[in-house]
C-alpha cells in the first residue's frame, strides 16, 4: 500500500492507483473533461492537474500513478489558476449558444466556468467553423461546441467497437470527423449514440430529443429496453407525462448488462410511445367498419363470444397467442386465463418467429 | 443462455457464433464481443450464409449454405474426435450416448462436409481446433440456428459439440442461444406455451396438473395445446373458432401470410389488444387498447435469464387500459374470479408456483435484476447453468443425421432466400415503424443481392425488383452487396408493404418445436420491366 495525503487527508491505496482516483477517494471532486473510467486513457485536457509538493510542474492526475509520501492539494492557487486558463482556451473556441443549447444543465464546460468564474477569454479571436450538417435522424453533431476530448472517438472504439470516427488535422484546426470527412451514414458508424453519452459539451445531441426539454425539465426513470433480448437498463427521460428522451445510466448496478450502452433502437427508438397512430379505444367491427366502443361495451361483447364458442365448441377451439413483448405478469395472467377460465391449453407466443 | 452475458466480453477465450448476426440483432452483445476479440485476444469463429460484420474480424469464418448446420456441426465434431481434442473427462464424467454421436459423425469428414456446405475443409479444421483447444469456449446462436425444419436437430447438434469439448458449466463457456425479444425468455418462463404451465412444468404430468389445480382451484386441462402455427393451421381447417391475441402480429410474424390471413378470417370471433390497429388487429372483430412499456409496471426476464424491472414513466393515451387489468377483467368475465392489485401483487403469486423465480422479489431486483433459478430469498441466482450437473443429470448426447432444407431450389426457384432481421427495426414494425427517425433511416424493405447475381439478371443496386415464390411474390429495392454468395438472397421482415412473410413456407415446420423454416426456402428474383 502507498501512503498519501490529500488536502490534509492521509489515505492509503494500493500500488498502481492513479492520483486522480486517490483523489476521489479522499473526497476531492477534480474536475476533468477527457478522463473517463470506462475508456483508456487520454490524458490531454489537464483540467484535472493538481499539485504535489517537491514537483515543480503540476501533474496531470488521471495519467500519474500514486507514489508513497506523495503530498497533494487538489484546488490550490496554481490548480485553479491553470484551470481557469485551460477553460478560456476552450471558450475562445466554443460556440457560447448556452441559451439554446440541449446540453444545460449536463454541460461540463458550463459546470466548470460556473466553478472557477470563468465569463470569458482571454484569448477570444476568431472561433474555427467546425460544424457539420449532417442529414442522418439521429445525432446532432455541432463541433462548433466541440472542446476536442475524444471522449466520443475512445467510446466509438472501445465501447462500441466501431471505429466510425477519429481526430483529423493539429492543433488549432483538430476536429472530430469520419474518415473522409463525410456524413456518419456513409461511415462504420452504427447510430449507437455513445458518443452522445460521454460527450461531456454539447456538440453531440440527440436530434430525435432536441427542443424537447432539457435535463434540469426531465425526471429519469430507470427501466428495461423493450426491443432486444438482450435486456439493456436506460432510462426513460420524462417531462410533462411525455417521454422527451432515453439517457443511460452507466453505473453497473443499475445497468448490469450495458453499463449504459445502448444501440439505435434502445437510445433513438422511443418515439412510438406518443404516436398520434396509438389506439386510444376499444373497438368493435360491424359490417366490415371499426367503431368506437366503451370499455363495457367491448370486454362484454368479447367475453359473452368467447363463452358461446366455448359453450358450443368446447375450449380447445379457442386459442390464445400471448406476447413475447409484454411483461412477465401479463403473460401469466395470459396463459392462466386460458388454463383457468376457458380450460384449454392451446396458448403460445411468437418465440419460434 | 445457459451463461451470462458479461462472460461474452471478459472470460470467453473463444466465441463460436453460429447462425446470430450479433452487432445486428443482439448489439449491446455484439460490442462486448468485439471487445474480447480486440482488446483480450478472444478467437472468434463465425458460421453464417451472410459475411456479417463480425465475420470481418474473425479468426474463421465459414460461408455456409443455408440449412447445412447439422453436417457442419457433425464435420466439426469429427475433425474433433479424429485429432483428439475431445474432453474425454468431461464426456465420461457428466454424459452419456456419446459413442452413438461417435459412429455417427465418423463419416462427415470435413471433405465430404465441404461439398455440403461450400466451406472448405481446411477451416472446418480450423474452426474445430479453436473451440475444442479453448480454455473456455462459448457457443451463441440466434434463429439462424434454429429457424429451420431441422431447428430442434440443429440445436442439440450445438449442445453435441459443446459437451464433446466440455465447454459447459463454467465461466465463459455455454450453450448460449441468443434469443431475439425483449421478453421471449420471459413469456416461456410464465408458461405461455402449450406444453407447460410456468417454469417448463408440463401440463401433461398429472403432478403439475394437480398442484397447479391445487393453486388455481379450478379443474384443468390435460391435453397439451397447440402451437401457433398449428393454431393458425386449425382456424384455417375451421376448427378453431375463437383467437385472442395480445401484442402480436401473426399476419407480419408468420410463415405465408396469405394462408395466415385466410385462417384469420374463418375464425368467428378474433380479438386483439396492442398499442397500434397491426395487419392482424385490423382483421379482428374487436380491438382492446392496451399500453407501451413505458406506461406499465412489470418485469422482463432477459435472454440470459435475468428478471430486471420495468416502470411506469408516463400515462397512457385516451382510454387505453393496462394490459393486466384487460386480462384480470376478462378472466373475471369469463366466470373465473381473480383480483389483484398491482403487477407486483401478479408477481407475489407467480413466485408461488414458479420455483425458479421463487426467490425473486420486486425489493430484490430493485437496483439490479437477478438470474433464475433462484429459488429462496438468500438465494444469489444463478448466472451459469449446469455447473456441477445437468438438470437431468447426465447430459444427453444425440445422434443427428444431415437432412436437407424443405424446399430446395430448382430449375423454376434457383435462389435460396433467408430472412431476417435488421438493426434498425423490430420484428414486425409495429413500434420501430413509428419511431420517426428509426423509418426515417430505413424506410422500406430490401433484398440482398450479390454482385454476379444482379449482373447476371441485370439488376442494378437500389432498383425495384420481384421477389417471388411458391407462396406469393414482393416488390422491393435490390441491395447489391458481396456478403452473400452467389446461391442466396435475403430479406427483412420488418415491412408490411413488402413483406417477406409473403414468401415463406408454412407447409412443413420443425416437427418437435413447430418452428417455421424462415431460413431456407426457394425463390425467383426478376428485373421488373
Ligand atoms: S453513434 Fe456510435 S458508432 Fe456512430 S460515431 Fe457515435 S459512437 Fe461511433
Ligand atoms: S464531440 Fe464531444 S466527446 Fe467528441 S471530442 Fe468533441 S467534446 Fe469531446
Ligand atoms: S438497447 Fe439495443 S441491444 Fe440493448 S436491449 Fe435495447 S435493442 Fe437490445
Amino acid at each position: 500500500m502507498l501512503k498519501l495525503t490529500i488536502n490534509g487527508q492521509e489515505i492509503e491505496v494500493p500500488k498502481g492507483t492513479m492520483l486522480l482516483s486517490a483523489c476521489q477517494q479522499a473526497g476531492a471532486d477534480i474536475p476533468t473533461f477527457c478522463y473517463d473510467p470506462d475508456l483508456k486513457l487520454a490524458g490531454s485536457c489537464r483540467m484535472c492537474v493538481v499539485e504535489v509538493e517537491g514537483r515543480r510542474n503540476l501533474l496531470a492526475s488521471c495519467v500519474t500513478p500514486c507514489e508513497n509520501n506523495m503530498v497533494v492539494s487538489t484546488e490550490s492557487d496554481r490548480t485553479t489558476e491553470a484551470r481557469k486558463v485551460i477553460l478560456e482556451l476552450l471558450l475562445a473556441r466554443h460556440k457560447v449558444e448556452c441559451m439554446t443549447c440541449e446540453k444545460v444543465g449536463m454541460c461540463k464546460l458550463q459546470d466548470y466556468c460556473y466553478r472557477y468564474g470563468v465569463k470569458d477569454s482571454r484569448f477570444a479571436g476568431e472561433k474555427g467553423h467546425f460544424a457539420m450538417e449532417d442529414p442522418n435522424p439521429f445525432i446532432e453533431r455541432d463541433y462548433d461546441k466541440c472542446i476536442m476530448c475524444t471522449r466520443c472517438v475512445r467510446a466509438c472504439e472501445e465501447i462500441t467497437g466501431a471505429q466510425a470516427i477519429n481526430v483529423k488535422e493539429r492543433g488549432h484546426h483538430a476536429k472530430i470527423s469520419t474518415i473522409f470527412d463525410g456524413k456518419l451514414a456513409d461511415s462504420t458508424c452504427v447510430f449507437c449514440g455513445q458518443c452522445i453519452m460521454v460527450c461531456p459539451v454539447g456538440a453531440l445531441t440527440s436530434k430525435v430529443s432536441m427542443g424537447k426539454g432539457r435535463s434540469m425539465e426531465y425526471d429519469r426513470v430507470l427501466t428495461t429496453c423493450t426491443y432486444c433480448g438482450t435486456g439493456c437498463t436506460l432510462e426513460l427521460n420524462v417531462k410533462d407525462d411525455q417521454v422527451v428522451g432515453v439517457t443511460s445510466n452507466r453505473d453497473a448496478t443499475y445497468s448490469p448488462v450495458n453499463k449504459g450502452a445502448l444501440c439505435v433502437k434502445g437510445r433513438f427508438g422511443w418515439d412510438f410511445i406518443h404516436s398520434p397512430e396509438r389506439l386510444t379505444t376499444p373497438l368493435i367491427k360491424e359490417n366490415g367498419q371499426f367503431r368506437p366502443a366503451s370499455w363495457e361495451e367491448a370486454m362484454d361483447f368479447a367475453a359473452n363470444k368467447l363463452k358461446a364458442i366455448k359453450e358450443k365448441d368446447g375450449p380447445d377451439s379457442i386459442a390464445m397467442f400471448s406476447s413475447a413483448r409484454v411483461t412477465n405478469e401479463e403473460n401469466y395472467l395470459a396463459q392462466k386465463m386460458m388454463r383457468a377460465a376457458i380450460g384449454t391449453n392451446n396458448v403460445d407466443h411468437c418465440a419460434r418467429l | 443462455m445457459t451463461n451470462s452475458i458479461g462472460e461474452l466480453g471478459t472470460d470467453a477465450t473463444a466465441i463460436f457464433l453460429i447462425g446470430t448476426n450479433t452487432t445486428e440483432n443482439h448489439p449491446v452483445i455484439g460490442y462486448k464481443i468485439k471487445k474480447n476479440v480486440r482488446e483480450n485476444g478472444a478467437k472468434l469463429v463465425v458460421a453464417d450464409p451472410r459475411r456479417i460484420d463480425l465475420a470481418e474480424m474473425a479468426d474463421v469464418y465459414m460461408q455456409f449454405r443455408p440449412g447445412t448446420d447439422v453436417a457442419l456441426l457433425n464435420g466439426m465434431m469429427n475433425v474433433i474426435i479424429n485429432e483428439g481434442l475431445m474432453d474425454k473427462e468431461f464426456v465420461e464424467n457428466r454424459t452419456e450416448g456419446f459413442e452413438a454421436v461417435k459412429q455417427v459423425v465418423e463419416k462427415y469428414t470435413p471433405e465430404m462436409v465441404s461439398v455440403i456446405t461450400g466451406v472448405p475443409a481446411e477451416d472446418i479444421k480450423k474452426a474445430a481446433r479453436i473451440y475444442a483447444e479453448a480454455e473456455a469456449g462459448s457457443l451463441c446462436y440466434a434463429m439462424g440456428l434454429t429457424q429451420h425444419t431441422t431447428g430442434t436437430d440443429n440445436v442439440k447438434s450445438a449442445c453435441n459439440l459443446a459437451m464433446l469439448t466440455g465447454n459447459l458449466g463454467r465461466p465463459g463457456t455455454g450453450v448460449n442461444p441468443l434469443r431475439g425479444q425483449n421478453n421471449v425468455q420471459g413469456a416461456c418462463d410464465m408458461g405461455a406455451l402449450p406444453v407447460s404451465y410456468p417454469a417448463y412444468q408440463a401440463v401433461s404430468a398429472d403432478a403439475n396438473r394437480e398442484k397447479f389445480e391445487q393453486a388455481w382451484g379450478v379443474k384443468l386441462s390435460p391435453n397439451n395445446g397447440c402451437t401457433l402455427t398449428a393454431a393458425i393451421n386449425k382456424a384455417h381447417h375451421g376448427e378453431l373458432k375463437g383467437l385472442y391475441v395480445l401484442g402480436e402480429n401473426p399476419v407480419l410474424s408468420d410463415p405465408d401470410s396469405h394462408h395466415v390471413i385466410e385462417a384469420l378470417e374463418k375464425l368467428d370471433l378474433l380479438i386483439v389488444q396492442d398499442i397500434f390497429l397491426t395487419e392482424t388487429a385490423q382483421l379482428a372483430d374487436v380491438v382492446l387498447p392496451g399500453v407501451t412499456w413505458a406506461e406499465k409496471d412489470g418485469t422482463f426476464s432477459n435472454t440470459e435469464r435475468r428478471v430486471q424491472r420495468v416502470r411506469k414513466a408516463v400515462s397512457s393515451p385516451g382510454d387505453a387500459r393496462q394490459d393486466w387489468e384487460i386480462l384480470v377483467d376478462m378472466t373475471n368475465r369469463l366466470g373465473y374470479a381473480c383480483s389483484y392489485d398491482s403487477p407486483e401483487d401478479i408477481f407475489e403469486e407467480i413466485r408461488k408456483v414458479t420455483p425458479s423465480y421463487a426467490g425473486i422479489t420486486y425489493a430484490r431486483i430493485d437496483q439490479t435484476g437477478l438470474h433464475w433459478p433462484c429459488p429462496n430469498e438468500e438465494h444469489p441466482g444463478t448466472p451459469i447453468l449446469h455447473a456441477e450437473k445437468f438438470s437431468r443429470g447426465l447430459g444427453l448426447f444425440h445422434a443427428i443425421e444431415f437432412q436437407e432444407a424443405f424446399e430446395l431450389p430448382d430449375e423454376e426457384y434457383p435462389l435460396i432466400l433467408s430472412t431476417g432481421r435488421s438493426l434498425f427495426h423490430y420484428h414486425t414494425g409495429t413500434m420501430t415503424r413509428k419511431a420517426v427517425a428509426l423509418d426515417v433511416h430505413q424506410p422500406e424493405n430490401v433484398v440482398q443481392v450479390s454482385p454476379n447475381k444482379a449482373a447476371e439478371l441485370g439488376i442494378i443496386d437500389g432498383e425495384k425488383v420481384r421477389l417471388t415464390t411458391r407462396r406469393g411474390s414482393i416488390e422491393l429495392k435490390a441491395q447489391v452487396t458481396d456478403i452473400l454468395n452467389d446461391q442466396v438472397v435475403f430479406t427483412f421482415f420488418h415491412f408490411s408493404e413488402a413483406s417477406a412473410n409473403v414468401l415463406t413456407q408454412a407447409e412443413k415446420l420443425d416437427p418437435v418445436a413447430g418452428i417455421p423454416e424462415y431460413k431456407v426456402c426457394a425463390a425467383r428474383l426478376e428485373k421488373i420491366v
